[in-house]
C-alpha cells in the first residue's frame, strides 16, 4: 500500500468508529427502556442475555455500516439520478421513474404483505368476503397492488409539485379532506387498517431515495429552495394508501 | 452459531430481495433512458453494499434481541393480572386508570425506538444539510421522538377507552392545519415527511405487538377491531412535534436578538 491508500484507508476507520459511537447513543434509549420496565417494573431476569448481547452488537455494527453506506451511496444515487433527469429534460421520463420507485419499492414491501394479510382476515372475520383461502389471498393480493399504485401515483404527483412550485399544504390538506371524507364512506372494519397503511409503506431504503431525490430535483431547478420544496415526497405517500385502502374496503 | 449464521444468511437474501426491485428501477432507468457515465461508480456501489448488509445485520439483530423481549414485555404488561384487575367481576371494560404502565412503556418505547429509526436518520442528516445546518440532526429526530411517543401513548388510551379512531385523526388533521397557518414556512414540508418516515423498521413491530396485545387483553375489545391505529397516531403526532419544535426555535431566536436591546432598555 502507498502513502495515499493508507491515508484512505485511516480516514475511513475513523469515520466508522465515531459512526460506531453514534450508534451505541443511538441504541441506549432502547436499552435503558427495556432494562428498566424488565427489572424493575415487571421483576424478572432478562432471558437469553447472551443472544441479546450478541443481537444488541449487530445492531450496532449494522446501523453504523447503514449510515455509511447512505452518505456515500443511496444520497448520491438519488441525486445524481435527480440532476440527470433535470439535465434531459424529459418529463414523461421523470414521471415514469417517479411512479416505477414508488410503485416498484412497495409491492414488495415485507410491512405492506403484513399489514394486506391482516386486513384479509378482517374483512372475512366481518363477512365482507367469503372466508376461504382463496377469497382472502385475492383480497390481500387486490389490497397490496392498490397501496403499491397509490404510492407510485404520490410520488408522481410530488414531483409535479416541485417542478410547478405548488406550496406542499395545499394537496397536504386536500389528502386530509380525501381521509376524512373516505372515513364517512367506508365500512368501519377496514378504517385502522386504512390508517395504519400510510405509516408502513415508505421503508428504510426508500425513504433516503425518495428524499435524496427531491431534494436534488429542487435544487436543480431554478427558483425552487431544497428544505421548503424538496422534502414532502414522503408525506404524500403516506397519505395516499389511507384514502386507497379504504376505497378498495367500499368497492367490495 | 453455524444456525445463527445460516439465520443471517437466510436475512441476508430477504434484503436483496427487498432491494432488488430498486437496484433494476435504477439501473434500467440509468442505463436506457438518462444513458450517461455515473460519477464515482465504484464508490456509490460499495456505499449501497454498505447499505444491504448494514440493514441485514441491523434486522437480525433486532429479531434476535429486541423483537423477542419487547414482544413478550408488551404482552405481560398489558395482563390483566399484572395490573391487578378483577377480569371476573364484569365483563365491562375497567377503569382506564388501571393502564398506567401500559401508558408509560407505550410513551417510553416510542421515544427510544424512534430514536434508532434508520430513516429517520437519513431525513435528518438531509435535512441538516439542505438547511445548513439550522435544522440540527439529533434536535429534529428528538422532536419526532417526543412526537412518537405522545401519540403511542395516547393510541393506548384510545384502545382501553374504546373511543372511535377517527375522532383522534380527525382532530389531529385539524391541529396540523392550524399550526401550518402559523409555523414557518420552511419547515412545513419537512414536518409533514417526518410523519411518514417514523414507522419503520424498529417502531412497527413492537408498536403492533403493544396494539394487539392491549386489545386482545382488556375485556370488551377485539383485536381485529381495535388493536389497529397505533401506527397511525405514531405518524401523525410528529407533524405538530416538529412544527412546534420549529415555532419554539424560532421564538427562542427572535427572544435572544431581542435581549440586548431589552436589557438597555431597563
Amino acid at each position: 500500500m502507498n502513502f495515499a491508500e493508507v491515508a484512505v484507508v485511516k480516514k475511513l476507520l475513523l469515520h466508522l468508529g465515531s459512526s460506531l459511537v453514534d450508534s451505541i447513543k443511538d441504541l441506549m434509549p432502547i436499552i435503558v427502556v427495556v432494562a428498566f420496565f424488565q427489572l424493575a417494573v415487571l421483576r424478572q431476569p432478562i432471558p437469553n442475555l447472551a443472544d441479546i448481547l450478541v443481537g444488541t452488537a449487530l445492531v450496532v455494527l449494522g446501523l453504523t455500516l447503514f449510515v455509511y453506506g447512505l452518505k456515500t451511496g443511496l444520497f448520491p444515487i438519488g441525486e445524481t439520478m435527480a440532476y440527470g433527469f433535470a439535465r434531459k429534460g424529459s418529463l414523461p421520463w421523470l414521471l415514469a421513474f417517479a411512479f416505477a420507485l414508488g410503485f416498484g419499492t412497495t409491492v414488495a414491501e415485507p410491512a405492506l404483505i403484513a399489514v394486506v394479510d391482516e386486513a384479509a382476515r378482517v374483512a372475512a372475520a366481518g363477512s365482507m368476503i367469503e372466508n376461504t383461502q382463496v377469497a382472502i389471498a385475492d383480497y390481500a393480493n387486490g389490497l397490496r397492488l392498490t397501496v403499491a399504485l397509490s404510492v407510485g401515483l404520490a410520488i408522481m404527483l410530488g414531483v409535479v409539485r416541485i417542478i410547478k412550485g405548488w406550496p406542499v399544504h395545499y394537496l397536504i390538506m386536500g389528502g386530509y379532506a380525501g381521509v376524512v371524507v373516505m372515513t364517512g364512506f367506508a365500512p368501519p372494519e377496514i378504517i385502522g387498517i386504512a390508517y395504519d397503511s400510510g405509516g408502513v409503506t415508505t421503508s428504510t431504503i426508500t425513504v433516503p431515495l425518495v428524499t435524496a431525490l427531491g431534494v436534488g430535483l429542487s435544487s436543480s431547478i431554478h427558483g425552487r429552495n431544497p428544505l421548503t420544496d424538496g422534502f414532502g415526497l414522503v408525506a404524500f405517500a403516506s397519505l395516499t394508501p389511507m384514502i386507497f385502502v379504504m376505497g378498495y374496503g367500499m368497492l367490495l | 452459531m453455524i444456525a445463527g449464521l445460516l439465520h443471517f444468511f437466510d436475512v441476508l437474501v430477504a434484503t436483496v430481495r427487498d432491494v432488488l426491485p430498486i437496484v433494476v428501477i435504477i439501473f434500467g432507468f440509468q442505463l436506457f433512458v438518462l444513458r450517461r457515465r455515473i460519477p464515482n461508480l465504484p464508490q456509490l456501489l460499495v456505499g449501497f453494499l454498505f447499505v444491504i448488509i448494514g440493514l441485514a445485520l441491523f434486522l437480525q439483530g433486532l429479531e434476535q434481541a429486541l423483537f423477542p423481549i419487547g414482544k413478550l414485555m408488551a404482552e405481560q404488561l398489558t395482563a390483566s393480572a399484572f395490573l391487578g384487575i378483577d377480569t371476573a367481576a364484569d365483563h365491562q371494560a375497567p377503569d382506564w386508570r388501571y393502564y398506567s404502565w401500559v401508558y408509560l412503556f407505550a410513551a417510553a418505547i416510542g421515544f427510544a425506538t424512534t430514536i434508532a429509526e434508520p430513516s429517520l436518520i437519513a431525513v435528518a442528516i438531509m435535512a441538516n444539510q439542505v438547511s445548513g445546518g439550522t435544522v440540527g440532526i439529533r434536535g429534529l429526530r428528538v422532536a419526532v421522538a417526543i412526537g412518537v411517543s405522545v401519540g403511542i401513548a395516547l393510541g393506548t388510551y384510545r384502545i382501553v377507552s374504546g373511543t372511535p379512531l377517527h375522532y383522534y385523526i380527525i382532530a389531529g388533521y385539524l391541529v396540523v392545519m392550524l399550526q401550518t397557518m402559523v409555523a414557518p414556512k420552511s419547515i412545513v414540508a419537512l414536518a409533514y415527511d417526518s410523519g411518514g418516515v417514523t414507522t419503520s423498521t424498529v417502531t412497527v413491530p413492537l408498536v403492533a405487538a403493544l396494539g394487539l396485545g392491549l386489545a386482545s387483553n382488556v375485556p370488551g375489545r377485539s383485536p381485529l377491531l381495535d388493536g389497529f391505529g397505533l401506527i397511525a397516531f405514531a405518524s401523525l403526532f410528529p407533524i405538530m412535534s416538529v412544527m412546534a419544535y420549529a415555532q419554539l426555535s424560532e421564538w427562542y431566536g427572535k427572544r435572544i436578538r431581542r435581549q440586548p436591546s431589552g436589557s438597555r432598555e431597563e
